[in-house]
């Protein structure tokens, strides 16, 4: 009987290791460890034994059932492994192939740099101001100190609707509009970003809408200095931290020392290139202390309060930032020069 | 402004500084020097020429056979084309190895057969614009006047060895549109002293007075009107120097009388004016108004109808200039002028800027009486041109002049302390440091306490106020002197508005749905204007625009969006999203700014989705574009709130356009374009949409409030139901809520069947619906119960039956 158990623990095993898939081994295990097997034969036969006998083989026949079901166990696993090896083999694919693009539309570059440009100023706590752009000759002109026969009102001819009415030629109506809401008590501190309408033919370099954006401080103390400083910082945001300025005087009616701004050239650092013209620095905006016509127009007390007011051409700083040559491509939204300004740098 | 640097030497000394360091100086001081030109650049080797013999060219008839004389050596044979080249002449030769501007090289060179030394040159052919030659040479070769030395150089007789200061003036420094006015500015950059021009000349026996009387009658526009007499003028050219003056300030020559009023408009930025006394026909000057219909013949022979807004110089009866403007053609120097009326006024500005535009007749001495003149320069104009005229046109300047003067001239007087200069600039000057700038400036002072009195000359009537003399102070002082600071003060929270923050939060939304912004103009067509408006308004047309295309406000921004479909499809690119926010007018009459809103809108075409290798594509249908905006609305907490109904509108589908309620307010439309549409913009199936922004912005949401995640499970049921074909599913999904009751928390559409296996007219809609309760665990027959109701409402109110 011993012998017998150890035979069909030696044939099972044989067998097992033979097994080629899981139905056969599960046969194997129905044939060896079911209640009709060979093993509970064997131990039927057990009666006949002495008692003496009877535990030991008992333990024997314990031991061979174990051993062969730890065998199909062991197989088992095995075979199984080879099943998910095969199934992933056949489940291979060309990773080469293009992903499943996750369509997304962008910013268009003026946008961008009108963000890029409010956030740097809100970061130093200005608040961004908007207003209409049809205006009333008031507040794009007289309230900007250019009456209505003042010679300065050539720089920019207009778009009348009627006489008093018109479509805005600058962002500053809305530092006029702003300076009047608050009824004479500082501080003001906002950025203006708009756009804005010119009588010009639309080629290269020119074009009859284009989007400004102005910034005003208006406080007790507002220096000149202090306008160096924020348009040093501004300067330097937008074109690099190595970037310098210089400040050049100007003349605009509504400022008064009126500067204009030239950064020094982030293409050559200052060594002249075509892009500054040889000179090393390119001119970005215009500037100045608030006139005081202008502060007592919005209800100011100029003798209390000083100001500071910077504008700039938004095309402009895109065409400079991104070696821009066609002020037109920012309206034609042509998908080939759109599609470019999605990159985050 | 053209500034040659020699000249400018007359009344500065500039020695120590070249023209490139003194552009630089200037432009760092107040005025932007936009260019230098070097006006001998690229010319070499052109020397005066005496034509010795000519004939005609033996094989050609418009060629001349030249021996001319070039001081050097033996004469040379040049071949010349000019018509006007003879014999004797003195002329500028470009010799073998000249170089001319364009880096053109001279040549030994053969010419049909016959040699040829050299060049004969034109004054273009020296670099000169044709519009700065004098008539006489315009057409041909330049000829000197007979005592230029054969083996000069031609180009320093001519006097373009110099350059010139291209200076880009802004409109307050109209001071500056003279050289006397550059002297002074220049002298207080370089601390150096201004040197005036001689004026005098020798005494005549006979005055004016005998001779004319003036009279203002306009005296508001005419303040101060002068007239000297010049006698026994030799009209003839002009002294080589003054023409080569007038030349690099971008004037052409005529003959010495008329370029010496020139010369003085450019000197002391003073027009004046030059009449043949002979052809005045009275011995009177009057200046008035013009009367309306009154005519005058200006020099450049136009008959020019006039209005009372105009102001003349008449004979008493007889218009014979347009003041300030231009002369008339009657009484115009000419070559056998004898006597000459020299005119020097102060016009006001504003009346000559009105004859200028009206007559559209700008012209050096117009811009300047525009800006206004130096009172104080009018008088001394007219007695440095007395001498000139007295020095090169051998007249005889009769004694004294003729004037009327209602000018009141005072300078102005402006004080500001220096603790507000300091103040105003973030410096720490000394007294001392600005008396001292003032000194440079040649501006008068006194000091009382800490305050400093400016004395304003007459030729800076741009310095009104105290801001003006901080300006010339820091401009002085150097802004490269200034520190840097950052304003101190009560500190301001920066923030978006609540608005502007959503207005970015649309944008990025709509990009990760994948539109493009695109930014398109506010004027349009006045055809294209009120397309797609969302409301049936006027629209606003400019008074004068520059071309229909951009004449008219826009109502919608839907044309402009489909004009950039169109643009892209045009150049292979037909699958499009784009987006853009912007502001749409409606008038409010014409006494009032228009309404303006910011408005949303969009327009798609082509393939929305498309992955070749897999076969998949997806075409943009309504559904794409509703979902975008349905995302939207949800993104913004609206989603409640928005309602689409079917609705017809001009230029859309009428089966395929939805417009958009907002809490029972139509807010703007989604849908497809009219297939007449389509085809004007050469496009494809296309959508789009347009809606009032500021609507959805500024609409009332809920605050966020947390809702506690449920801890029973929901049961769903889903129901496939047969209706007539023209049912709205939207309006089966209300009946369903409606009937659901409390417990039903969420109904949708998950499939439509409309195929062969339906019964005629009829479709199916399937719908999934959830039922929950948060608080408890929901029972079979609660949910059978609220299911019955619904089913009952639907064949009730629809006739909805269950599909088998």
């Amino acid at each position: 009987m011993q012998e017998r158990l150890k035979e069909l623990q030696t044939e099972a095993l044989e067998k097992i290791s033979q097994a080629s898939d899981l139905k056969e081994l599960n046969d194997i295990r129905v044939s060896y460890l079911g209640k009709k097997g060979p093993i509970t034969e064997v131990l039927k036969g057990m009666g006949k034994l002495s008692a003496e006998d009877r535990p030991k083989m008992g333990a024997l026949a314990n031991e061979v059932r174990d051993a062969i079901a730890a065998g199909i166990e062991e197989k088992q696993k095995h075979l199984e492994e080879a099943a998910v090896q095969e199934k992933l083999a056949l489940e291979k694919i060309d990773i080469t192939l293009p992903g499943r693009p996750v369509k997304t539309g962008n910013l268009h570059p003026l946008t961008r740099i009108v963000e890029e440009i409010e956030d740097l100023f809100i970061g130093m706590g200005y608040t961004v101001a908007e207003g209409p752009e049809v205006e009333k000759d008031y507040y794009n002109f007289e309230a900007l100190n250019l009456p209505k026969d003042h010679p300065a009102r050539d720089m920019q001819d207009s778009f009348y609707i009627t006489d008093e009415i018109l479509l805005r030629t600058q962002t500053s109506p809305v530092q006029a509009r702003t300076m009047e809401k608050h009824k004479g008590k500082g501080p003001v501190k906002i950025i203006c970003p708009g756009k804005v309408f010119r009588r010009d033919n639309d080629d290269a370099t020119h074009s009859h809408q284009f989007m400004q954006i102005e910034g005003l401080v208006v406080d007790e103390n507002i220096r000149m200095s202090d306008l160096k400083g924020t348009l040093e910082v501004f300067a330097k945001k937008l074109f690099g931290e190595d970037r310098e300025i210089r400040l050049r005087p100007s003349f605009f009616p509504f400022t008064e020392p009126s500067v204009e701004v030239d950064v020094s050239c982030f293409k050559c650092s200052g060594k002249g290139c075509n892009i500054c013209k040889k000179t090393g620095w390119i001119e970005i905006l215009g500037a100045g202390m608030v006139h005081p016509n202008v502060l007592e127009m919005s209800g100011f007390d100029s003798k209390k309060y000083t100001g500071f007011a910077f504008g700039m051409g938004v095309e402009r700083i895109a065409m400079l930032k991104y070696g821009i040559d066609d002020i037109r491509h920012f309206y034609t939204n042509d998908m080939r020069f759109l599609k470019q300004f999605s990159i985050q740098e | 402004m053209f500034v040659s640097y020699k000249w400018l030497q007359d009344y500065v000394d500039l020695s120590g500084i070249t023209p490139a360091e003194l552009a630089e100086k200037i432009t760092k001081s107040g005025i932007e020097v936009e260019g230098v030109e070097v006006l001998n650049e690229g010319i070499r080797g052109v020397v005066v020429g005496h034509v010795l013999e000519r004939e005609q060219h033996p094989n050609a008839d418009k060629l001349n056979k030249c021996l001319v004389d070039i001081g050097e050596g033996e004469p040379v044979q040049i071949i010349c084309g000019a018509s006007n080249v003879d014999k004797d002449q003195k002329v500028a030769v470009a010799t073998v190895g000249a170089v001319l501007p364009g880096n053109f090289k001279i040549k030994k060179a053969k010419l049909r057969g016959e040699e040829s030394n050299g060049m004969i040159c034109s004054l273009q052919e020296l670099g000169i614009e044709s519009k700065l030659v004098a008539k006489e040479f315009s057409e041909g070769i330049y000829v000197f006047h007979q005592d230029a030395e054969v083996g000069t150089d031609a180009i320093e007789l001519l006097h373009r060895d110099d350059q010139v200061l291209e200076l880009g003036l802004t409109p307050n420094r109209s001071d500056c549109l003279s050289l006397l006015g550059v002297a002074y500015e220049v002298a207080a950059i370089l601390g150096r002293e201004v040197k005036l021009p001689e004026t005098d000349y020798a005494k005549s026996n006979e005055n004016a007075s005998d001779y004319i009387r003036v009279d203002v009658e306009a005296t508001e526009d005419s303040p101060l009107y002068i007239a000297k007499i010049i006698k026994n003028v030799k009209i003839k050219p002009s002294p080589l120097w003054m023409q080569g003056r007038l030349m690099a300030s971008g004037i052409r020559p005529h003959n010495n009388v008329v370029d010496i009023t020139n010369y003085i408009l450019l000197e002391y930025g003073q027009p004046l004016h030059a009449f043949d006394y002979g052809r005045l026909g009275s011995k009177q000057i009057l200046v008035r108004r013009a009367k309306d219909g009154e005519i005058i013949q200006t020099l450049d022979e136009a008959k020019r109808e006039l209005t009372s807004e105009h102001l003349l110089i008449t004979n008493g009866q007889e218009p014979v200039a347009l003041a300030g403007v231009m002369g008339g053609l009657d009484s115009e120097v000419q070559s056998d002028t004898k006597t000459v009326l020299l005119e020097s006024a102060y016009f006001k500005g504003a009346t000559v800027r009105k004859a200028s535009k009206d007559h559209n007749l700008r012209s050096e001495a117009s811009a300047r009486f525009e800006k206004g003149v130096d009172p104080n320069r009018v008088r001394a104009a007219a007695e440095r041109a007395a001498h000139l005229l007295a020095k090169y046109a051998e007249g005889e300047v009769l004694a004294g002049s003729v004037e009327a003067n209602t000018l009141k001239v005072e300078p102005a007087v402006v004080s500001v302390t220096l603790e507000k200069i300091n103040r105003v600039l973030g410096l720490e000057l000394e007294m001392k440091e600005v008396e001292d700038i003032f000194a440079r400036l040649q501006f008068e002072t006194n000091i009382d306490n800490n305050t400093i009195i400016v004395t304003v000359p007459t030729r800076r009537g741009d310095i009104t106020i105290e801001e003006d003399l901080i300006e010339e102070v820091a401009r002085l002082f150097g802004y490269d002197n200034l520190k840097s600071t950052l304003p101190i003060g009560s500190a301001t929270p920066g923030h978006l508005t609540a608005y502007q923050n959503k207005r970015r939060i649309v944008r990025r939304f709509l990009e990760g749905a994948g539109l493009n912004q695109a930014i398109t103009y506010s004027l349009t067509s006045g055809l294209k204007a009120t397309q797609f408006a969302l409301e049936n308004r006027e629209p606003i047309r400019l008074a004068m625009p520059m071309s229909e295309d951009h004449s008219t406000l826009r109502l919608s921004i839907v044309p402009q969006l489909l004009n950039v479909l169109k643009y892209n499809a045009a150049r292979q690119n037909d699958s499009l999203a784009v987006y853009e926010i912007g502001d749409v007018f409606f008038s409010q009459g014409s006494d009032n700014l228009p309404e303006e809103r910011e408005h949303l809108a969009g327009a798609l075409t082509g393939l929305w989705q498309s992955q070749p290798w897999q076969g998949e594509k997806k075409i943009v249908d309504f559904f794409v574009v509703k979902g975008i905006l349905e995302g939207l609305f949800a993104k913004l907490g609206l989603e409640k709130a928005i309602e689409f109904r079917q609705t017809g509108k001009e230029g859309m589908h009428p089966g395929r356009t939805a417009e958009i309620y907002l809490s029972g307010s139509s807010i703007g439309f989604v849908g497809q374009t009219h297939p007449t549409v389509e085809k004007e913009y050469d496009l494809k199936e296309t959508y789009v949409f347009e809606l009032s922004l500021k609507a959805i912005l500024e609409a009332e949401v809920e605050p966020l409030h947390y809702q506690s995640i449920p801890r029973y499970p929901s049961i769903t049921r889903d129901i496939a139901l047969v209706i007539d074909k023209d049912k709205a599913a939207g309006e089966l999904e209300s009946i369903i809520i409606d009937a659901g009751g409390a417990l039903l928390k969420e109904v949708h559409v998950f499939d439509l069947y409309e195929g062969e296996r339906m019964e005629a007219g009829k479709k199916s809609i399937a719908f999934s619906l959830k039922y929950f309760d948060p608080e408890r665990t929901l029972t079979d027959e609660e949910v059978v119960k609220a299911h019955d109701k619904v089913l009952h409402a639907v064949k009730e109110k629809a006739g909805a039956v269950l599909r088998g």
